[in-house]
């Protein structure tokens, strides 16, 4: 049998390598093959660094023959362009950062570089991750590999194409309200958002800090569980980023759930979805059960205040992230200014897209005099609502089940007129990066047309062995039938 | 605060964006007056909800005390920092005069 | 009419530690611009900042020192703020949790003393250096993210002088505290000021003025003589006063409006998510407490008490910590502590402030000075051979007691030996000698003299004057 090298999963890769049917530098070869047949038309990614990635491969390869090969030794990964790489750009799908070289590693990077993972490229995004469709990607559109004239999600929309396409065994994605699980549940592929505190966000350029978390897109539950074994764990970089030991997630996949208790929301049913969505999910949920987990319903109150709060609170972390942008020490500077002030605005009026623009305005908005309290002070009480709707949740339960999304992909250019529209999309996932809690989409279905549809599972802070495990026996006893 | 949005209790999007150092063409700033108008009144739902008593939420978990010790620790080459400016000379980054 | 000047100080002080507050970029002044940087005190996409927990640690000192609550709790936030020099446009600050609340500080010599009462203290980072070039501006980002302390007082003090006076106090307590090097020139202390006056009656203070970035005493002291008087002088036109940031001119001697800002400022201040809380058990916060430094006003009330020396000296020894040290170090090694405290406020300090020298940095040990005082006190030399040899173990160091001995300085205490030379001095000089003999009492120190001189100045006035004493008894 030939093998297609750029469509294996990370486990069978690193089995293959490491019997030496084939190396590294082979998968390198075979991946840029497919980005040359096929990103011209997904435009999965931003930068293809394939001279890099070649020399990163062949010194992976001489590591494994001598026997030292790292826990991801050989595995091209593409990154998204909103993580620090040294010596490379990092452009945020920004103009605003052009011209700029990262001096330093992103910890995740670093973590990824120490196991003998290959860069193979920057993937598209929304820019600064903000977004549920890359449209709003200065750079480059963004397709969905499942349906061409269909969004690929967001904002790490070029890294779910990417893996989903067959253009990298794996990718990194970052997740501030969704943009790990609702591109992964899009495209078709695993998405893992890990609690927050979990991996070092030291290098991710920050949209909003108490919810950010950098996180793995895979084919299978299994290879976002190696990947996480790998960014996982405290960092002095980072003071956010906890101690908690990381366990050996793959070892502990399991392919039942006996003696486990899963949680169905009564909330995540809302106006205007898809029925094919909920159908999908049901069929999931009943297939959990048949693998012995015990379903029982569960209540989440504040749901419905999440979006209002996480827009609140994350454009409010947005608007000072976002200030340091002024064309002094980096990036794009506006000409003719005559003082720093005038410099500062024709230099972010030039830089920022419209989408960046919205969110600072109503971040600064939110924060400003006479409003602190009603918007941001109230939002932040409101966050420690939906934190113990989940504490009371998880004191039952080892792990929920939900809808990613509620809908799957739309066209390209459907919502782009209406922000508030685009922002509603997210109510299934933005509730977990409040509440910090962790997070996993694994494809459950798919609509007519061939639509992938997302199974959420979400977990208790800090349990990602829990919904791991429940990911992977579902994957198993689901089989490959909507996989491409 | 500015006296538009005193009055009204809703959103100035010239106001909040001169804070904001941004600059909007007037058809930006209309469009997102209206844009923003519709986003502010969603996100005040939250009013109807009752918080007396509930503590604010701000790191997403709780932990204390992570403290770096006093050491010194190389810095960047000097080279590497200035070739991402977009203006420098003599080691200095270069930027319009300050006028105070 | 009369007036009232209210005057309230936010001191910013730069803390004595080896790393920035954020980063492990070194603190030094004087590096070549742009060397002591990171992607954390550049504000870089991605970077975060990690908390120096030293200048955590320097800060609850200082609030101990001056009797501060530190509650426990106290937490970091973005204080929001677009200029050149602010590398995030944002500062980590602190907003309503600070490190230390209220505290006070005495000023006033010996007699009135007053008390400045403290607001806070809290923690935040510098920002860069800004140059000014004839079409633009350089910024020099190496002092971005120095730990800085900004010590927030009540409006107490009510004359330009008061002012100064708590300054000189709050230093003084800065360097018993051991906190921050204190240094002026470098900018360790930067001041603004807040300035309000009202008439003499008037319950409500009155519009306040603000000067920002004052780095000398001097200048905060004459900010203020022209602004009270400025204010002063408006009001009794008639006129009113602006809230309103100025500036000072030390050269021209005028305070004038800034350019007005186009908005008023709004700092947004919110949560800093990257950092977590301090919280300090109570346990560390006394261990803390045990290990401070004595104030300075209780040290000179004990060398008072236990070095039997006078309360002006005490005050003298004290105003500089170091000097106080070295005081005390010499003074338990010497015979009699009175005698170190006269070296120390005549010749130690007049050689100091001829030679702008430190005294930590001064050749001369204590031990050298306490071993001086014990010649002197057993007359094995005179006081003017010892204020020799001071001098040149002020410039080169030594050992007292060998250059004594090397050089055969040792007083001549023979009575016979030096019977003789009176003799002798007596018979050049028999006219004075009867002068003396006669009442004249002035005469004897001529004979001294010759005598000192015969002897080299070895010999023992004291035993001299004895000697001549019992000649004139003795006929
Ligand atoms: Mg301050
Ligand atoms: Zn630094």
């Amino acid at each position: 049998m030939k093998l297609n090298l750029s469509t294996l999963t990370v486990s069978d890769a690193l089995a293959h390598m490491a019997s030496g049917d084939f190396k590294s530098i082979d998968l390198v070869e075979a991946l840029g093959a497919a980005i040359a047949v096929r990103d011209g038309e997904l435009g999965a990614y931003v930068s293809v660094d394939l001279a890099g990635a070649r020399a990163e491969a062949e010194a992976a390869d001489r590591a494994r023959a001598a026997g030292k090969a790292g826990r991801l030794c050989g595995i091209p990964i593409a990154i998204k362009d909103v993580l620090n790489v040294r010596g490379q750009p990092c452009t945020c799908a920004s103009k605003i950062l052009d011209g700029y070289v990262a001096p330093y590693d992103a910890t995740a990077i670093a973590r990824l570089r120490a196991e003998g993972a290959v860069f193979l490229g920057r993937t598209n995004m929304d820019e600064f991750a903000m977004g549920g469709s890359t449209e709003n990607s200065a750079i480059k559109r963004t397709r969905n590999p499942r349906a061409l004239d269909r969004v690929p999600g967001g904002s790490s929309g070029g890294s779910a194409a990417a893996v989903a396409g067959g253009l990298a065994l794996a990718a990194l994605g970052t997740d501030t309200g969704g943009s790990i699980r609702q591109p992964a549940a899009f495209c078709g592929c695993v998405g893992l958002k890990p609690s927050y505190g979990r991996v070092s966000r030291y290098g991710l350029t920050a949209f909003a800090s108490s919810l950010d978390q950098i996180g793995p897109m895979t084919r299978t539950v299994r290879d976002a569980a190696l990947l996480q074994e790998v960014l996982s764990g405290a960092d002095p970089m980072d003071a956010t980023c906890v101690e908690t030991p990381v366990p050996p997630y793959a070892a502990q996949l399991t392919e039942d759930l006996r003696g486990m208790t899963l949680g169905v929301p009564a909330e995540y049913v809302v106006e205007g979805m898809d029925p094919a969505v909920a159908q999908a999910v049901q069929h999931a949920v009943e297939r959990c059960r048949d693998l012995g987990a015990r379903i029982v319903e569960v209540k989440l109150p504040h749901t419905m205040f999440a979006i209002a709060t996480y827009y609140i609170i994350g454009t409010a972390e947005a608007s000072a992230n976002l200030a340091r942008f002024d064309g002094v020490r980096y990036g794009l500077r506006a000409t003719g200014a005559t003082d720093p002030l005038d410099m500062y605005k024709r230099t972010r009026a030039a830089g920022f897209g419209p989408e960046v623009k919205r969110r600072i305005i109503l971040g600064t908005y939110v924060l400003s005099s006479g409003y602190h309290d009603a918007y941001y002070l109230k939002a932040q009480k409101v966050r420690t609502l939906i934190r113990r709707d989940f504490e009371q949740a998880f004191a039952s339960c080892d792990a929920l089940l939900t809808p990613c999304t509620p809908t799957p992909a739309f066209r390209m250019g459907e919502k782009t007129q209406d922000p508030l529209q685009m922002y509603l999309g997210d109510i299934f996932t933005v509730t977990a990066n409040l509440a910090g809690i962790c997070g996993l989409s694994v494809p459950c279905g798919v609509a007519p047309g061939g639509l992938p549809i997302g199974l959420q599972i979400l977990g208790p802070a800090m349990k990602e062995e829990n919904i791991l495990r429940v990911g992977h026996a579902y994957e198993v006893a689901r089989g490959d039938q909507w996989l491409g | 605060m500015s006296e538009k949005q005193a009055q009204t209790g809703g959103i100035d999007v010239r106001y909040v964006a001169n804070l904001a150092r941004l600059a909007l063409t007037e058809e930006e700033i209309a469009t997102f007056q209206g844009q923003l108008s519709q986003i502010v009144e969603y996100v005040q739902a939250i009013d109807r909800l009752d918080v007396t008593g509930i503590e604010p939420t701000s790191h997403a978990l709780p932990r204390y005390n992570v403290f770096r010790a006093d050491e010194v620790r190389p810095s960047l080459d000097r080279d590497t920092v200035l070739r991402n400016a977009p203006s420098s000379r003599d080691g200095q980054f270069i930027v319009p005069k300050i006028v105070e | 009419m009369n007036y009232r000047i209210d005057i309230g100080l936010e001191v910013h002080v730069q803390l004595k530690t080896r790393s920035k507050m954020f980063c492990g970029c070194e603190v030094r002044v004087g590096a070549e611009p742009n060397t002591l940087v990171c992607p954390v005190c550049l504000g870089y996409p991605g970077a975060m900042p990690s908390m120096n927990g030293e200048a955590v640690r320097l800060t609850v000192r200082t609030g101990l020192m001056i009797g501060s609550t530190i509650d426990g709790f106290s937490k970091f936030d973005r204080k929001s703020y677009f200029y050149p020099d602010m590398p995030k446009n944002y500062q980590i600050s602190q907003y309503d949790r600070p490190l230390c609340d209220g505290g006070a500080v005495l000023i006033g010599d010996g007699g009135v003393a007053k008390t400045v009462r403290i607001r806070r203290i809290h923690l935040e980072e510098d920002v860069a250096k800004n140059t000014h070039f004839a079409a633009a501006s350089g910024v020099d980002f190496n002092r971005a993210g120095t730990p800085l302390m900004e010590i927030v007082t009540q409006p107490d003090m009510h004359s330009p002088e008061e002012a100064f006076a708590f300054l000189l106090a709050l230093k003084q307590i800065l360097q018993y505290a051991d906190v921050s090097h204190c240094n002026l020139e470098e900018g360790n202390i930067r001041c603004d000021v807040n300035c309000s006056v009202r008439p003499e009656g008037q319950e409500a203070l009155g519009t306040k003025t603000e000067h920002k970035n004052l780095n000398t005493f001097k200048g905060v002291l004459n900010a203020l003589k022209v602004e009270s008087e400025r204010q002063i002088a408006v009001l009794n036109r008639g006129g009113k006063i602006l809230q309103e940031t100025r500036r000072w001119d030390a050269d021209t001697g005028e305070t004038a409006a800034m350019r007005s800002k186009e908005d008023a400022h709004d700092y947004r201040y919110f949560p800093e998510p990257d950092l977590m809380p301090v919280v300090l058990a109570p346990a560390e916060i006394e261990a803390w407490r045990a290990a401070l430094p004595e104030m300075p006003a209780v040290r000179r009330a004990r060398l008072v008490r236990d070095y039997g020396i006078p309360d002006y000296d005490a005050g003298v020894l004290v105003a500089d910590k170091a000097v106080g040290d070295y005081f005390e170090a010499a003074a338990k090694l010497a015979p009699n502590a009175k005698l170190v405290s006269n070296w120390m406020m005549t010749e130690m300090l007049r050689l100091l402030g001829e030679t702008e020298r430190d005294i930590r940095t001064v050749p001369i040990t204590p031990a050298a000075l306490a071993a001086l005082v014990c010649l002197t006190e057993s007359r094995t030399i005179n006081s003017n051979t010892a204020k020799d040899i001071f001098a040149e173990l002020f410039e080169q160091g030594g050992d007292p007691e060998a250059i004594v001995r090397q050089r055969g300085l040792g007083q001549v205490s023979d009575a016979s030996a030096i019977g003789m030379i009176v003799d002798e001095a007596i018979a050049e000089n028999i006219k004075v000698f009867d002068d003396y003999r006669n009442g004249k009492v002035a005469a004897a120190k001529f004979i001294i003299g010759q005598v000192m001189k015969k002897s080299k100045g070895k010999a023992d006035p004291q035993l001299v004057m004895k000697l001549l004493d019992a000649r004139v008894a003795g006929g």
